[in-house]
């Protein structure tokens, strides 16, 4: 913001910043940065520390960040005690120092996970995400072989509600904001995404319980339902996608006890 | 350097069909003995490693970010252009075509942007049977949009968030090979160079960004789709970590790289609003279909709130200047368009450098005809997303937008097989050069990304491995693996050991001010020689005073920047250069010296060329060849929006 005067409004701030090399404990290391501009978003805040380190001789803080506008899903830090902060629906790199108060501390943490484990400072591996995405999140279709596009109607309401599951970035904030560390609301999204399109039918079953079994081979936790991922979750995804997930898993399990294979049925209903 | 496009002969609309009957094809049996390099996974590098791999090939891809999901492909909102006429307003492939080449200014090689045409309507069908959530009518049948200036609705799109949705049908295809075995994904791995092996592309280095591991790997063909160099400028559109170095350091080892000049300043990005500020953000193209954009008529006006200058006294400038095509006017055109009237003192918005750089994106008009809730509906998460960086309200006061880089249409020079001067090294997407002339059309690097990644290099890099003989690529061991390998690594200990006073970040910001300010949206000799000197001395200084922090032995992001730095300097010296020696206005390359009133004056006899830059060591400036663009079957005209 600029004000009447034309210089801009800023901020003194103390920080308290997580520290850790991979393998080893980590801690906090306490920090005060002078006259942030309010305009600038929380990662221009995080690049003017390191500035300042550097200056300093000191080592930078490390953190995931690229695109900056919202969509790459890679920043990700508990900003007191909050996946991506403060304001609802808004990832790390779309908050803005507008949104802090003059002489405020503000905590800084990696994602805390058990199946995220720290890589260095703020920056941690989610690899376990793509781990499920490999084991049945997509639809089996070779380059070359899709039939005309208009081939397959797919009613818009339909179409729109796929949309909404699949405007998950896979951030991983619905993880470090779970007290259980589960994945359920990843997983949820990406099921609903592809399980409710007609395309999307041939491997329902299957596509289910394969990203299930890996989800909790990747060391995620159970979803008892305290919803803190959907409170997080900056792209607004909502709790009802584990509720189709737990159902198209009863589904599949229970179409697998009765089939005469013991494995997943082959057709989709 | 030899510069043989390799153009099928033919007629335009039968060369690819022609061309793809005549390639080589390797036996499925014998595919997996062939290792596939591919490096990037944006929308080309995922579709194509994917590809590559239900082909039958091993192949092992590599990606910077920690999943190949994240690729800056992630980021286009507006839409994919393809010629399927499901709204029957006269689109063809012909007419697809036509308007590439001439979006691009004629700059492009016509027989690359054909096939691109022919191409396009394969990529919706695949990217449907993937899931990828299209807009669709009530009916269940695809939705489209008129955009970037086209007049036809050509345009498919997945809300604001196309590129993410289409990107994620590619990883998800590219996700599934890895699941089984046949893709082997390096996440947090950069390419630091190419190897070299009796001159064909036999492999490339690179480091582990977690561990700082440099290792090599060796393949019977690499294929680059690294994306463009918007941050050769500091301030763009691009993520944090898009880069020149992997092309770059192909460049270095003989690889032509054509038209650097040619950059895309995107007309709608939200204004710069201070001296800390790492991005630019985009506001999508798609916003021009309803908001007009105008400025106050007199410079008194501009210092007011938007809603104190009444209607009279607004200058609706596109839609004065460019009456048939109004605010959806070429992306290059509205850009300048928007320099011109800021540059007589006539922007809105705060005072930044004591200039006020941003004019008006209006709603008000489109809100009074369809209602709110209608413009929430289209551009809800784009409002949403102004708000959050500005904390202004565009349903109640007009955004303030300014045009900012956004994409490179130069890249590594290829043959119509998408296969550079070098042989075994292919380029696909933005990393090229082909298909986008001098200016890219909206919705068309999506597009151009997708037929490269699934429906070109799958059939011409076939045809290629076809001429290897299995199994006889390099071992790692290899002293040619061995010389780059060390190479990579004293660069590494260099930068580390340097130990001055500057950040990498110090030195980005200084190249990108040079860059911005005399090889941006406009051009003079003058400032193009003083900015190749600047750079020069630049360049020099970062290597004696270059501070570089951290290990090499963990995640090091100053590390990380110091060495992309590093070779944007480099970069950007035969950027200016390539600026300096195309003595015409094309597309968005925009020379003050060429113009007619203000419109881009091109120099079809002298310039109807691309420009080709060879590497001739360290220090000294490249040396230009030429191909020149032959033009079978379209007629050259001087674009009009007018």
């Amino acid at each position: 913001m600029v004000q009447d005067n034309g210089k801009e409004e800023s901020l003194a701030l103390k920080l308290r910043v997580w520290r850790q090399r991979r393998g080893q404990p980590g801690a906090f290391e306490e920090h005060a940065l002078a006259a942030v501009p309010t305009s600038a978003s929380f990662l221009e805040m995080m690049d003017m520390l390191n500035e300042q380190l550097i200056k300093a001789g000191k080592d930078t803080f490390a953190f995931d960040h690229d695109c900056r506008e919202g969509i790459c899903g890679m920043c990700s830090m508990t900003i007191n005690g909050m996946p991506h902060g403060p304001i609802p629906g808004v990832t790390t790199c779309q908050l803005h120092m507008r949104n802090f108060r003059d002489g405020e501390t503000i905590t800084v943490e990696p994602w805390r996970a058990r199946a995220f484990p720290v890589l260095k400072d703020l920056a941690v591996d989610r690899s376990g995400f793509d781990k499920v995405i490999q084991s049945g999140g997509f639809i089996t279709v070779r380059t070359g072989s899709a039939p005309e596009a208009n081939n397959i109607p797919v009613p818009k309401p339909i179409a729109d509600e796929a949309m909404d599951a699949a405007e998950c970035i896979g951030c991983g904030a619905c993880v470090a904001s779970c007290k259980n560390g589960s994945a359920m609301l990843f997983v949820g999204a990406k099921i609903n995404h592809l399980n409710i399109l007609p395309q999307g039918q041939a491997e329902r079953d299957r596509r289910t319980l394969a990203m299930v079994k890996t989800m909790d081979e990747a060391g995620f936790g159970n979803c008892t339902n305290y919803g803190e991922c959907q409170a997080h979750c900056p792209k607004s995804i909502t709790l009802d996608v584990i509720a189709k997930l737990n159902r198209d898993y009863l589904r599949a399990r229970v179409k697998e006890f009765f089939s005469s294979t013991g494995k997943p049925s082959k057709g989709g209903d | 350097m030899n510069l043989d496009s390799k153009t099928p002969a033919g007629p335009l609309a039968d060369k690819w069909n022609n061309h793809k009957a005549k390639l080589r094809l390797v036996n499925p049996a014998n595919r997996r003995k062939y290792h596939v390099i591919v490096v990037g996974s944006g929308l080309a590098g995922s579709a194509a490693a994917a590809s590559f791999a239900e082909m039958g090939y091993e192949v092992s891809c590599f990606c910077y970010q920690d999943s190949p999901r994240r690729a800056h492909s992630i980021a286009a909102q507006g839409g994919i252009n393809a010629a399927k006429n499901y709204q029957n307003d006269g689109d063809s492939v012909r007419r697809l075509f036509q308007d590439t080449i001439k979006g691009g200014d004629y700059r492009a090689r016509e027989a690359n942007v054909y096939r691109l045409a022919q191409v396009s309507t394969s990529i919706i069908d695949q990217c449907v049977a993937q899931g990828v959530p299209f807009a669709r009518e009530y009916g269940g049948l695809l939705a489209n949009r008129s955009f970037g200036g086209a007049q036809v609705s050509r345009t498919f799109y997945a809300r604001g968030q196309t590129g993410q949705q289409l990107l994620i049908g590619a990883y998800s295809a590219l996700s599934r090979q890895i699941g089984l075995g046949t893709v082997k994904m390096y996440t947090r791995h950069e390419m630091l160079d190419l190897v070299l092996v009796d001159g064909k592309a036999k492999g490339i280095v690179t480091r582990d960004l977690v561990t700082g591991a440099v290792e090599s790997w060796s393949s019977d063909v690499v294929v680059v789709c690294t994306g463009g160099y918007g941050n050769v400028f500091y301030l763009s559109t691009n993520a944090q970590g898009c880069n020149v170095t992997a092309t770059f350091r192909a460049h270095r080892r003989g690889a032509g790289f054509a038209n650097p000049c040619y950059t895309q300043i995107h007309p709608t990005c939200i204004p710069v609003h201070g001296e800390d500020q790492s991005k630019l953000t985009l506001m999508s193209e798609s916003l021009r279909n309803d908001g007009r954009v105008w400025v106050p008529k007199n410079k008194v006006d501009c210092a007011k709130p938007a809603s104190e200058v009444p209607e009279e006294a607004r200058d609706y400038f596109l839609e004065r200047k460019y009456p048939s095509y109004g605010n959806l006017a070429p992306r290059d055109i509205a850009s300048r368009a928007a320099k011109e009237v800021c540059d007589e003192g006539r922007g809105v918005g705060q005072l930044v450098d004591g200039k006020r750089l941003g004019v008006y994106l209006d709603f008000s008009a489109a809100i009074k005809r369809l209602g709110e809730a209608e413009v929430r509906a289209r551009y809800g998460n784009l409002f949403d997303m102004y708000e959050n960086i500005t904390g202004e309200n565009a349903y109640k006061q007009p955004m303030r937008i300014f045009p900012a880089v956004h994409y490179t249409m130069g890249g590594l020079w290829v043959d119509y097989n998408l296969q550079s001067n070098i042989p075994g090294l292919f380029v696909g997407g933005e990393a090229n050069f082909s298909d986008h002339g001098a200016n890219r059309l909206g919705a068309s690097a999506l597009m151009q990304g997708l037929a490269d990644g699934y429906f070109v290099l799958p059939y011409t890099v076939t045809d290629y491995l076809a001429g290897e003989k299995s199994g006889s690529r390099p071992s790692k061991d290899a002293p040619e693996f061995k010389a780059v390998t060390k190479d990579v690594n004293d660069r590494v200990a260099k930068l580390l050991s340097i130990n001055g006073t500057k950040s990498p970040r110090y030195y980005h910001k200084a190249l990108g001010k040079i860059t911005w300010e005399k090889c941006g949206m406009a051009r003079d000799k003058a400032g193009l020689e003083g900015a190749i000197r600047d750079l020069q001395a630049l360049r020099d200084d970062f290597w004696k005073n270059v501070k570089v922090v951290g290990s090499g032995d963990a995640l090091a992001p100053e590390l990380e920047r110091a060495g992309r730095v590093a070779d944007f300097l480099d970069f950007g010296i035969m950027m200016c250069l390539d600026a300096l020696t195309r003595e015409e206005s094309c597309g968005g390359h925009f020379r003050t010296e060429f113009q007619d009133a203000g419109e881009a004056k091109r120099d079809d006899a002298q310039y109807a060329h691309a420009a080709v830059w060879e590497w001739t060591g360290e220090g000294q400036l490249p040396a230009r060849h030429v191909e020149p663009l032959v033009y079978e079957e379209t007629q050259l005209s001087t674009r009009s929006y007018k």
